[in-house]
């Protein structure tokens, strides 16, 4: 009887603490919402010393912290999250750690297609950004399984980075944006049936007309718009490789918390931030 | 070279941006700053007004008569004072990078013309420049004017192209002396044709120098700088320099305009006025760098605060995302 009346008493608070949230997410809708918010999840493996908790068990909450966030984000309309899940300067922690990551990630991509699961509640599309060759097969075969199943969600997009750096993407979208204009001019030269003086001109010619288009048509993140707000938890004031290309007019926001205690307060504080200085961000877009 | 500010912009009442007496201009032998022609001052600023920087050269500054000392030559741009008390000399940053903000909200606030605030931040880059000299730090980078500052109002853009110009002939010499090297970062062919030879003969004349490195960012953009080093790849693929699969991020970083400095990538930004952001200024290149929001505007940020920079730079365990 009193588990009964425990459980009762236990969801009527979830209750009242959901309605509150979401009144309190209508006030914050009067302004302009963020449609992308970007995480960097730092200080999982400090919070579990603090907590003295067994290795590894950080992570583990941060990912029911992670849970909640989203839940968060998506409740206040916020289209695009992105998170910095794992990045290839990563691979150089601890044989254990790194191994212990990938059986985590593993573990969470598998309940992320579970019926119950909050990207199904939420009609969110997950895709997985990085350099994914790096990743062990059956991460990369989880990966791309979600990827899959989620694909027909279209209510909100999850972006989750994993063997992801900036530096890498950039080279990356350089060397496609490079090879895809030297196969234009090839193809181009070969169709035309040019002699070879003129297909050296058009090879020079080539070269010439990259433009920001093509970089963007081939950055990984490219999928969705720039965040309008960076946070990193642990309040560290840094980049990390993560985003630089499309954080280049984005509110950073660092919160002293550890990923694992960023809770509620700290979104509605971005948010009220970003609001601040919305109007002027939006006037010098409209001017560039 | 940016807003190094000429405050005997002031002068014309005889006011005087180091002393509270109104000496004229022409009275200091060795004073280092000469009228601009050019400038426009709306608002007049009062003698306690803002200007109140401590002099720029240790060497310089007036006897307790107000007559200015001689300026001594400076040999070597590391000669020396000890830190801060607090600061280590093995965790000085190696590249400092500022973003300049707050100068036009400044003057604004002080009832004084957008002309003043930029000359009054360009005051404190000298000061800054010179401390990084003293202290040890190798590289500076300023972010002068942004691709996107083209968009400002014509006169304010005007204004600052004159000052960039009036600022490079008035102190090529105090450069030269403090054995500056002087690099200008960013799309130099937009700039107006006089302000692009100064910039070129500045570069020349300073290339052998081997003091502080100050990069200064003119007309330049994170992106720009990706996109300009991606066609520069693109052009040596096509020229058989090197195949599509030799790209890394080590050829990408060589190509970068910052690949002209011996430490190319920031190891502290600063961002003066409050603003949390990046505004497209170095953009790879602040891929581990420690950014320290500073709340002043730029014409306030002092000594004290550039050392608290300093402080919480020295404080932050840098991982690079590896282990402890």
């Amino acid at each position: 009887m009193e588990s009964k009346s425990d459980s009762y008493a236990g969801s009527l608070v979830a209750s009242l603490l959901s309605r509150m949230r979401r009144f309190l997410f209508h006030v914050l809708s009067t302004g302009p919402i963020p449609n992308h918010i970007a995480f960097i999840l730092d200080g999982n493996r400090r919070y579990a010393k603090k907590q003295k908790l067994k290795e590894g068990m950080g992570h583990r909450a941060g990912f029911l912290a992670l849970m909640s966030l989203m839940k968060y984000c998506y409740e206040l309309g916020v289209k695009y999250v992105t998170i910095y899940a794992f990045s290839i300067d990563n691979f150089k922690r601890q044989p254990e750690e790194v191994q212990g990551l990938m059986d985590l990630m593993l573990e969470k991509i598998e309940g992320l297609l579970k019926e119950e699961s909050i990207v199904n509640q939420y009609g969110v599309r997950v895709y997985f950004i990085g350099n994914l060759k790096l990743l062990n097969a059956p991460v990369r075969d989880a990966a791309a399984k979600a990827m899959k199943a989620t694909a027909n969600n279209d209510k909100s997009i999850l972006l989750i980075c994993v063997a992801y750096t900036s530096t890498d993407e950039i080279v990356h979208a350089a060397q496609e944006a490079i090879e895809e204009k030297w196969g234009e001019t090839q193809e181009s030269s070969k169709a035309s049936g040019a002699q070879n003086s003129d297909i050296c001109q058009e090879k020079h010619k080539g070269h010439r007309t990259i433009k920001l288009a093509d970089i963007e048509r081939h950055i990984y993140m490219g999928l969705a718009p720039d965040p309008d707000i960076l946070v990193r938890t642990s309040g560290e004031s840094r980049l990390s490789n993560f985003l630089l290309w499309q954080t280049s007019t984005c509110l950073l926001y660092s919160p002293k918390a550890l990923w694992p205690e960023i809770g509620l307060r700290h979104i509605v504080w971005a948010v009220l931030n970003f609001q601040r200085v919305h109007p002027y961000l939006e006037k010098r877009r409209k001017q560039v | 070279m940016a807003c190094l500010v000429n405050s005997s912009a002031f002068a014309f009442s005889g006011i005087s941006p180091l002393h509270s007496r109104s000496d004229s201009v022409s009275r200091r032998s060795n004073f280092p700053y000469r009228t601009p022609t050019t400038v426009s001052i709306k608002n007049m600023p009062s003698k306690q007004d803002a200007l109140r920087f401590p002099p720029l050269c240790q060497h310089g500054g007036t006897t307790r008569q107000g007559r200015r000392k001689t300026l001594s030559p400076i040999k070597s741009m590391q000669d020396h004072e000890a830190l801060p008390e607090g600061l280590k000399p093995e965790l000085m940053p190696k590249h400092v990078a500022i973003i300049l903000d707050g100068n036009r909200r400044w003057a604004k606030e002080k009832g004084l013309s957008m002309e003043l605030g930029h000359l009054s931040g360009g005051r404190v880059i000298k000061n800054i420049a010179f401390l990084c000299n003293k202290w040890g730090v190798k590289v500076l980078s300023i972010f002068a004017f942004s691709t996107e500052n083209w968009t400002r109002p014509k006169e304010e853009v005007d204004f600052l192209m004159g000052l960039f110009e009036e600022v490079g002939q008035t102190y090529m010499d105090e450069v030269t002396r403090y054995n500056v090297k002087i690099s200008a970062i960013g799309d130099k062919s937009k700039l107006p044709e006089p302000l692009q030879e100064l910039v070129a003969t500045a570069e020349e004349t300073t290339r052998g120098n081997t003091g502080l490195h100050l990069l200064v960012a003119l007309n330049y953009s994170g992106r720009y700088d990706i996109m300009q080093a991606t066609k520069s790849i693109a052009g040596k693929v096509k020229d058989g320099i090197f195949q599509v699969e030799d790209i890394n991020e080590i050829l990408f970083e060589k190509e970068l305009k910052t690949g002209c400095a011996k430490f190319p990538n920031p190891d502290l930004l600063i961002r003066t006025s409050g603003e949390q952001r990046i505004s497209n200024f170095y953009l790879w290149q602040l891929a581990y760098t420690e950014i320290f929001f500073s709340k002043k505007k730029f014409p306030d940020f002092n000594e004290e605060d550039f050392i608290e920079a300093l402080s919480s730079f020295q404080k932050r365990e840098r991982r690079y995302g590896g282990n402890k």
